[in-house]
This record gives structure tokens, C-alpha cells and sequence, in this order.
């Protein structure tokens, strides 16, 4: 047995030798990268997407994308570094904080106040036409007895008369 | 006549919430005078000549933190450049001339602000031009904001007291352009 020992580590040596291969990142591609881009706006350029924006500056942004997915960064890391680096005007959709909140709660509010216009006014205008139907059949209702109006009461009496 | 005096006793007008009017012009109020705010802030225009420039810290490519507050006493040129600018290299060379001319009597200091640029690029501008003054990124576009800057090039710079000398847009056409506007404030 003692014979087969050499030869059998001769045999497995060279395998723990080879040293662990790593396996290479890919580098990311270009739909990946404006994945990311299509949520940023050119710091530089007004209402350019980053992902369609053509100049140098936006084909220096997109590589710095680039090479941050490379490094493992999340897509929410790389906004933060954007906004960190450019101020929040670079994020698609404004940050709700300080008075960006105006922008997610005003326009809610503006369609529910105008709904509620147009719901009291369209009421509004069914019930004078309720009442113009209800009265409109033969002489003109009178005026339930109401102790308290006496005045009332008198007074269509007269117009009657009349 | 009967009618108009049935239907006014029959059919009493509802009464309108004041809570409702008085909800509807408050907001109607505070978003005019959001918008007032945001378009006077728009229009306001960049720092005028005799007033004190905001303050702010750079945070330079090596690492350091300069806050501008440091250099009372000391004529401040702030530069904004980008390495995408290319007015911004036709002064380069000549803002670094006239930092060296300067440096050795330490009354004048070069300070560059890098707008909305990528650090591998401004270090590859920086080491182009051998620029050796202080420079940093302008983080969150917080020293452009503050001086409200149109573009780049711009220059700014400082007297001793803290307010705006003279302000430059676009690029400088030469050192003795830079110098004719620092050398009258270092005249005690």
C-alpha cells in the first residue's frame, strides 16, 4: 500500500497547487447601464434623459455607470452617488422631501377639490329643475301650515284675492 | 308671485361650508406664494459686485477641506470649470501662470471648483494643464447654486473683506487680464 502512496500524491499535487481562478465580472452592457441612465437627467443639459443625452459629458456619466455596476454597486447606490455628487435635480422623480412633497400631494388634492366642484354644482343644477317639475302641475303649491309664519300665510291669502 | 314666495320658503338655499372657502384660497395662497418664491429665487441673478459672496467649504480632490471662511484677509479667486468645457482650457494655462506668479506671497489664493463633472476626467483636466492650486468637485451643486453661476468658465474673485470684486464669464484672454484684476486688491 505504502508503495502507491507517492505516486498517488505526485498525482493530486498539482491540484492544489493551480490557484482558485476567480471568475471575471462581465462588464456590464448597455442596456444594463441605462437601466440606471433612463432614471438620471443631464446635469448640464435641461431635460435630457441621461440615456439618450449625446454629449461628452453624458458619455463620461454613462461609463461612470458603467463602472460602478463593474464594482458591484446597486442601482440604488449609484442614484445616491449621482444625487451626492450632482444634487437631487439629476433623479427623474423629485426626492420626497422638503417641499418636494408639494409635487406627490397637490395635484391629488387639486383633482379631488375640482371633483367636488363639479359634484355640488351638477346637484345644484338638478334641483332647481326637481322642484320646476314638481311645481309645474297645476296651481302653485302652497305653503304647509306653519304656525310661526302667520305673515306668510296672510300674504298668500292676499295675492289670492288678487 | 305666489311661486317666488313657496319656492323661497320651500327650498331654503344650503348653507356653504366657510371651512370649505376658507381651506380653498389658504392653499390657493401658500402655492402662489411657493411660486413667487421659486420664480424670485430663478430671477435673482448671480452675486453682484460689493456683496458677500456666500459662504462655502471645498473639499478638494487630495483629500482636504477648505472652507472659505480660512481665508479672510487673502484675495480668493474661485474658478468653475468642467473637463468637458472647452472655453475652460483656453484659460487653463494662464489661470496656473498667474496662481504660480501669485503663491510665493501667500496674499492670493486660486481656488478651482469642478461643476458637474466625473473625478477621472477633472483629474486628467488637472494634470493636463499641471494646475497645482486647490481643487475639488463642486458636491451637489451646492458653491454653483450659492453663487448662482450661469455656466463655465466663471470666475469670481474675492477681495479681502469677504465681498466680490469682479466677476468673469467665459474665459480670462490672458494673465495680464487676471492680474489687472487682483493687483488692485492687494494695495493696502
Amino acid at each position: 500500500m505504502k508503495k502507491y502512496l507517492w505516486p498517488a500524491l505526485l498525482l493530486i499535487l498539482p491540484f492544489l497547487i493551480v490557484g482558485q481562478a476567480s471568475a471575471q465580472v462581465p462588464t456590464p452592457s448597455d442596456d444594463q447601464v441605462n437601466v440606471i441612465a433612463r432614471q438620471l437627467f443631464c446635469p448640464v443639459c435641461e431635460n435630457t434623459p441621461l440615456d439618450v443625452c449625446p454629449t461628452q459629458a453624458c458619455a463620461q456619466w454613462r461609463e461612470l455607470i458603467r463602472e460602478k455596476l463593474a464594482q458591484g454597486w446597486t442601482e440604488t447606490q449609484i442614484k445616491q452617488y449621482f444625487v451626492d455628487q450632482y444634487g437631487d435635480r439629476v433623479l427623474g422623480t423629485p426626492p420626497a422631501h422638503g417641499l418636494n412633497w408639494l409635487v406627490y400631494i397637490l395635484p391629488p388634492i387639486a383633482i379631488l377639490a375640482g371633483l367636488f366642484i363639479l359634484v355640488r354644482a351638477f346637484l345644484a343644477w338638478r334641483t332647481p329643475a326637481a322642484t320646476a317639475g314638481a311645481s309645474s302641475s297645476g296651481t302653485p303649491p302652497l305653503i304647509g301650515p306653519n304656525k310661526d309664519d302667520e305673515y306668510i300665510r296672510r300674504l298668500e291669502e292676499e295675492l289670492r284675492k288678487r | 308671485m305666489s311661486d317666488i314666495v313657496s319656492q323661497t320658503s320651500t327650498q331654503e338655499a344650503p348653507a356653504r361650508p366657510r371651512w370649505g372657502r376658507i381651506a380653498a384660497w389658504g392653499g390657493l395662497i401658500v402655492l402662489l406664494a411657493v411660486i413667487g418664491f421659486g420664480l424670485l429665487r430663478v430671477q435673482k441673478g448671480p452675486v453682484s459686485q460689493g456683496q458677500v459672496v456666500p459662504a462655502f467649504s471645498l473639499s478638494t480632490f487630495d483629500g482636504n477641506v477648505i472652507p472659505l471662511s480660512s481665508l479672510t484677509g487673502k484675495v480668493v479667486v474661485v474658478n468653475f470649470w468642467a473637463s468637458w468645457c472647452k472655453p475652460c482650457e483656453q484659460e487653463a494655462a494662464d489661470m496656473q501662470s498667474a496662481w504660480k506668479y501669485y503663491e510665493p506671497g501667500g496674499k492670493v489664493v486660486f481656488l478651482g471648483v469642478d461643476y458637474v463633472d466625473t473625478e477621472p476626467e477633472a483629474r486628467g483636466y488637472l494634470a493636463k494643464f499641471g494646475i497645482t492650486y486647490p481643487n475639488g468637485p463642486d458636491l451637489g451643486t451646492r458653491i454653483s447654486q450659492a453663487f448662482r453661476i450661469r455656466g463655465v468658465p466663471e470666475t469670481y474673485v474675492v477681495d479681502r473683506s469677504g465681498k466680490l470684486a469682479f466677476f468673469q464669464y467665459g474665459p480670462f484672454s490672458s494673465v495680464d487680464d487676471i492680474k489687472a484684476q487682483i493687483d488692485p486688491l492687494l494695495t493696502p
